[in-house]
């Protein structure tokens, strides 16, 4: 058997994964290590998969992400903080042949846009909700979220979340997924690659349930922030393993009947 | 039996160095280099590419997009 060399594999005819086509030259703001640009990236390769390009209306939050159009070939509108539900409800209605759906971190869905998110799921307003859910306010500083778990250091909680008297960490996903209105409601995460897969299933067939207008379609992504959790990347991704995914838990949650 | 060999291709400039694709990859291919690119982070590289499946796992979990991966079937 003849040595294959280095040069020999990198052909074009032997390319296997390459980076969607519809994600923009500009390098992503996101700290290393960050869930957003993962997800922004298996978004991206959906979207271009199933040939939306031309038909999407994506909303972005503010957060993070708020800079998501610099980084994904697709249209886009900017919400006013935790409006994007909202916004994206008269998008659909206005141009229903469009594909609709929104990004948002737990600070833009679970706080300032509970009455949004939660309205817009009753409604049963026929979008894809994605919710980057990091217990954390990113962004800002690393302040504690409706989201952040019981005892979890934040630089609003130096001393640790205390239940007593913040309350407990919620749990959007679960509270619509009792609504009538939501069609699909399952919680991912995108710090393995068998999670990356699993998290790009779970949008093809939103895609597809919206094509068939069956409803809102709620996809939680439990993700990482190296930067205000104060670790490194890869720390942050076991420390989301061992105590956010048991509070957390991956899966689906309501699967519509086929 | 037919033998698959990968290879990957990194965006040294790039990389932010987070090291997630490290902590992957199944056969220990990928290392951080001790030297660093112009953004000052220690990038991602094929330290060992003999060992190259071109599973995707790296490509797919890297949150910058900046590895390309390519894939071979010999023998």
């Amino acid at each position: 058997m003849a040595e294959i060399t280095f040069n020999d594999i990198i052909k074009p005819e032997n390319l296997t994964y390459r980076k969607s086509r519809l994600m923009t030259d500009n390098v992503m703001h996101y700290c290393p290590g960050c869930g957003h640009g993962t997800a922004h990236n298996v978004l991206a390769e959906v979207l271009e998969e199933e040939n939306l390009q031309e038909r999407t209306v994506g909303i972005t939050p503010v957060g993070c992400s708020v800079l998501m159009y610099n980084y994904i070939d697709v249209d886009f509108q900017e919400a006013a903080h935790g409006r994007a539900p909202a916004l994206a409800t008269a998008v659909k209605r206005l141009m229903p042949d469009k594909f609709v759906f929104t990004y948002q971190g737990d600070g833009d869905l679970a706080a300032i846009g509970t009455a949004e998110t939660i309205h817009t799921c009753n409604r049963g307003e026929n979008i894809l909700i994605i919710f980057i859910n990091n217990g954390i306010y990113g962004m800002t500083g690393g302040q504690m979220a409706p989201t952040t778990l019981p005892g979890m250091k934040s630089s609003t909680s130096p001393y640790g979340r205390d239940v007593s008297r913040m309350g407990s960490p919620i749990k959007m996903a679960d509270i619509v997924a009792l609504l009538p209105g939501t069609c699909y409601v399952t919680r991912q995460s995108v710090n393995t690659a068998g999670g990356v897969r699993k998290f790009k299933k779970a949008l093809k067939k939103a895609v597809q349930y919206q094509n068939e207008n069956r409803g809102t379609c709620f996809i939680e992504v439990v993700s990482n922030c190296p930067s205000g959790w104060k670790m490194t990347p890869v720390e942050s991704n076991k420390w989301m393993e061992e105590n956010m995914f048991p509070y957390y838990p991956l899966g689906d949650i309501k699967v519509p009947a086929e | 039996m037919a033998k698959i060999k990968g290879a990957v291709v990194v965006d040294r400039e790039r990389c932010k160095g987070c090291e997630v694709c490290v902590v992957t990859c199944p056969t220990q291919t990928l290392a951080l280099a001790t030297e660093v690119n112009s953004k000052g982070y220690h990038f991602s590289y094929a330290a060992n590419p003999e060992t190259c499946i071109g599973c995707s796992n790296c490509a797919v979990v890297c949150p910058d997009g900046v590895i390309t991966v390519y894939k071979v079937k010999i023998g």
